[in-house]
């Protein structure tokens, strides 16, 4: 089934088709429940819709897994975001006293946007990508996800395909859903190396000594360096980017050579003057280093995608990336929705079928519609994303545990 | 009784609980009586000592070894706690170790409601209590300094030298001011990296597994500025309280006399001594003396003469804008010598006070120049004197013939007599400065004349004009010198100005 088949005006058909069937219902609710360790964690929670017609309503919220379910599909969002953890259930906030209602957390957010490169890439601009860009993404989910678990101490990240041109990180971790406004710009202005718009050409600028956080990405940039600027954006090919190497250049036709003859280059310069010291660095970190939106990072209240949320333009699936299978993943290869609702018609195979008859025999009628629905997105390309989301789940969860033990035993609940 | 005894250990167990370190963050008020008497002298001596902070805070460079020792004498004289003694041993003479900590606790409660009232209150008392925490913290053992932070609720462990040792290459190379040398010598702390976040936006420091590993010379800012968050959060919080505290009769009238005490700069250490010429009191009359200033001025250069009040008021306010005692002394006597005083009388009956003024005589006290306050309420003139403050002491008919020859405007003399009905002397002043400078709205709040002054300044150019002025060749000053018998006098005097003003150009120019 081609991806390209998908078209959104076919949405209005098939997203009730999505919430009905489809949709990971219980492994959203316990994602956002975090294990019921705070009490009305996700009944404060704000959630809020894009309905047909671009009609935007905020401030949604639901008090059980069920009647988010019934509302979802009574509605059928095309985008879903999600806010922040109020004081108060965000659907009756006018009803709260003016000044009283506030976000109090929210999990630690990025957004990573291949708009924000269109200045070091050649191949796509805008909205577009293609495998040769994409490499920014996994440079960026790689420089990143170890900054944040080796630097601040986090454990539980979430990678999640946007549908389209970038990836969001979502970390859970209780530490993170409690950092202040000024932590979060803090950690984001400390993630963040490259400066400046278009007005600036030298984005970059590193000086003595060089922060330990600097090496680590640098070793990580160094490592896709080679494939991603010197081939496929051929930065030393192009026209615009060889300067005074030009001679050289003409004897050496390999992207690696004419690196290292830039390098040498370079070496020499740094004997004579003070600037130019860390010039392959830089021009390293300004092709490749992520380039984050602080603003999205900063606001405890900011509304963000949310995972399994429908690209209403490409018709992808925000799915989870599996970090394991990093190097290997394609948004191209991203399961649409048409594709999904067409795999679920498909006719069940006899294995299959002997499967659910089996189970059908053990439960009663009530958990054979659910355990139906569970098992449909498993028959679907959006099965392993699921299970992707379900390890992480796994994780997560036995931090909850040993929070709720340690209540209980606050509480003398034995 | 066995009662009132058991009673008596249960607070000595409190009270050394309470006071088992030197340092405290003040977080708790203190729960005990005490006489109306204590309650009167801890204050005002924690308020004598605040002062102090503030006028070394000027002159010195906070932490240097004279600002330290200055402090130390000070706070020794007013039995304030100095130097922490490891153990509580009972001293010959004076009060104990405890005995200060409880009167360090108390009296900066009481200070507290006193200073909770208005913003620039609570703004001089938080900048004063940091900077005396500072010294203190600073003064601790480092065992005693480990032992506040984990008291406090500061979980920040020192790592081991072996720890140090492995990151050691890492802790050099995320800050520019952390050494080889710094790694050796100094403790590193492990903070979580949400107590830095000013150091960790700016990616000054090694963060590791959401710790940042802090050298003991910054882990003093990060509690500094926990200490001034604490103490900004309790003073709103204290304002709220006060109504409640002012309805007690006993305390209202000490705590308003606690708070209107001036506290702002004394300007008593001048850095700006020889900046002035004497050419330029003149213009400087006109265009930068506050109008108690310029009134005095005006009548010394017609009478010749000032009787003491006025002396005093002017004397020292001169001696504030940077006039040397060998100037001041020129001054007095050149003027004073035009009139009914000759040489040798201004020797002998009116030199001796000048020379007082400038702490040389006598019990050598180096008097401060009078606030706005002290000109207002203390040193009212009487008949035939000529100081005080023209807004509060002048006739409100002459005061605007006053400013009419001033070249005032009329909206704006009618606007300096509204608030001078209101009884706003110091506004009515600030009104004539944004009238004679030709500003919308001052940026200070006037409480002393040497402040006008300073402010004047600094809206007709800046520190530079004076410089300027004091650098044009002293040729003029020795051709104006008039009394011919003092002319030797004089032009030995310019000489010593001029050295001495190329000096300190010369050390501000190296600064």
């Amino acid at each position: 089934m081609a991806a390209s088949d998908y078209d959104s005006a076919c949405l209005p058909d098939i997203l009730p088709l999505y919430y009905r069937r489809l949709f990971p219902f219980s492994q959203y609710y316990r994602w956002l429940n975090y294990g019921g360790v705070q009490k009305n964690y996700f009944q404060n929670r704000e959630f809020s819709f894009t309905l047909k017609d671009d009609i935007y309503v905020r401030y949604q919220s639901f008090t059980t897994q069920n009647e988010l379910e019934k509302e979802m599909q009574k509605m059928n969002p095309y985008k879903i975001d999600i806010g922040a953890v109020y004081s108060h259930r965000p659907n009756q906030h006018n009803t709260v006293k003016s000044g009283t209602f506030q976000a109090l957390e929210k999990e630690l957010v990025f957004d990573i946007d291949m708009t924000d490169y269109d200045d070091v890439r050649s191949c796509c601009s805008a909205a577009e990508i293609c495998p040769k860009c994409w490499t920014l993404m996994t440079i960026a989910i790689r420089v990143l996800d170890r900054a944040l678990r080796d630097d601040f101490g986090f454990q539980h990240l979430l990678w999640v395909y946007s549908g389209r041109r970038g990836v969001h990180c979502w970390v859970c971790d209780e530490a993170a859903r409690k950092l202040s406004v000024a932590a979060r710009s803090a950690v984001a202005e400390y993630l963040s190396l490259v400066k400046g718009g278009d007005e600036t050409m030298k984005k970059v600028v590193l000086s003595d000594p060089i922060h330990p956080f600097i090496r680590e990405s640098l070793v990580v940039v160094e490592r896709y360096f080679p494939l991603y600027a010197l081939q496929d954006q051929d930065i030393l090919g192009r026209k615009e980017s060889v300067d005074k190497l030009q001679q050289d250049f003409q004897n050496e036709k390999k992207p690696e050579n004419r690196w290292k003859l830039l390098e040498d280059q370079a070496k020499r310069k740094q004997g004579t003057s003070k600037k130019g010291q860390h010039f392959e660095k830089e021009i390293m970190l300004q092709y490749c280093y992520p380039r984050l939106d602080v603003n999205v990072s900063k606001g405890v209240n900011h509304l963000l995608k949310s995972p399994f949320s429908v690209h209403p333009k490409t018709g992808r699936i925000s799915v989870p990336i599996d970090l394991k299978e990093l190097e290997t993943f394609d948004p191209f290869a991203v399961p649409t929705i048409s594709m999904i609702c067409e795999e679920l018609d498909r006719p069940r195979t006899v294995g299959e079928e002997e499967k659910s008859e089996e189970t059908n025999d053990k439960e009663n009628e009530k958990d054979a519609a659910e355990s139906r629905k569970i098992r449909d997105y498993k028959r679907t390309s959006l099965a392993k994303y699921v299970k992707c989301f379900d390890q992480f789940l796994d994780v997560m969860a036995r931090s909850w545990k040993g929070e709720l033990l340690k209540k209980s035993d606050l509480q003398k609940d034995f | 009784m066995e009662f009132s005894s058991r009673r008596k250990k249960f607070t000595n167990n409190s009270q050394t609980e309470l006071y088992s370190h030197p340092l405290q963050f003040y977080g708790q008020p203190p729960l005990e009586n005490i006489s109306l008497t204590e309650f009167e002298t801890f204050a005002v001596e924690r308020l004598k000592l605040l002062k102090t902070m503030e006028n070394l805070g000027v002159s010195y460079v906070k932490l240097s070894d004279q600002y330290i020792k200055k402090l130390e004498i000070e706070s020794k004289a007013l039995n304030f706690l100095y130097r922490p003694e490891a153990d509580d041993r009972k001293p010959l003479s004076g009060p104990t170790e405890q005995e200060k900590r409880r009167k360090d606790h108390i009296s900066h409660f009481i200070l507290r409601l006193a200073y909770c009232q208005t913003e620039d209150l609570r703004r001089w008392f938080i900048q004063q209590e940091v900077d005396l925490f500072r010294y203190r913290f600073n003064e601790l053992h480092p065992k005693q300094k480990l032992e506040f932070l984990h008291r406090n609720n500061l979980q920040y462990d020192t790592i081991s030298v072996e720890e140090k040792k492995t990151l050691k290459d890492q802790l050099l190379n995320s800050s520019y001011a952390v050494s080889g040398i710094t790694v050796e010598d100094q403790d590193f702390y492990k903070v979580p990296f949400q107590d830095a976040l000013d150091l960790v936006r700016l990616r000054k420091v090694y963060l590791k597994a959401g710790y940042v590993y802090i050298p003991h010379q910054d882990i003093v800012t990060i509690v500094l500025n926990d200490f001034r968050t604490r103490l900004s959060k309790a003073l709103a919080l204290t304002a709220r309280s006060l109504p409640a505290v002012h309805s007690d009769e006993r305390l209202q009238p000490l705590l308003n006399h606690l708070s209107h005490a001036y506290v702002g700069q004394d300007y008593s250490i001048q850095k700006n001594m020889g900046k002035i010429s004497l050419e330029q009191i003149d213009s400087l009359s006109g265009k930068s003396f506050p109008l108690c200033m310029r009134q005095v001025h005006q009548s010394l250069r017609e009478n010749h003469h000032l009787r003491h009040g006025g002396r005093m008021q002017y004397g020292l306010f001169l001696k504030g804008i940077g006039l040397s005692l060998e100037q001041a002394l020129q001054f007095w006597r050149s003027e004073f010598i035009k009139g009914k005083v000759d040489s040798d009388k201004f020797d002998k009956a009116y030199a001796y006070s000048v020379r007082h003024m400038f702490g040389k005589e006598g019990k050598r006290t180096d008097y401060t120049p009078y606030s706005c306050m002290k000109v207002i309420l203390s040193n009212a003139p009487s008949q035939g004197d000529h100081h005080g403050c023209p807004f509060r002491h002048s006739d409100p008919e002459l005061l605007k013939q006053k400013l009419q020859v001033y070249k005032v405007s009329p909206s704006g003399i009618i606007q300096i007599l509204e608030l001078v009905k209101g009884m706003h002397y110091q506004l009515a002043c600030q009104k004539y400065f944004e009238l004679t400078h030709n500003l919308e709205e001052a940026s200070f709040s006037l409480n002393h004349p040497n402040q006008y002054f300073i402010e004047s300044q600094k809206v007709l150019g800046g520190g530079r004009d004076i410089k300027r002025e004091t650098d044009a060749p002293q040729k003029p000053q020795e051709n104006s010198t008039k009394a011919p018998s003092a002319a030797p006098v004089a032009a030995a005097n310019t000489q010593d100005v001029a050295e001495m003003t190329e000096e300190l150009d010369s050390f501000f120019q190296d600064a």
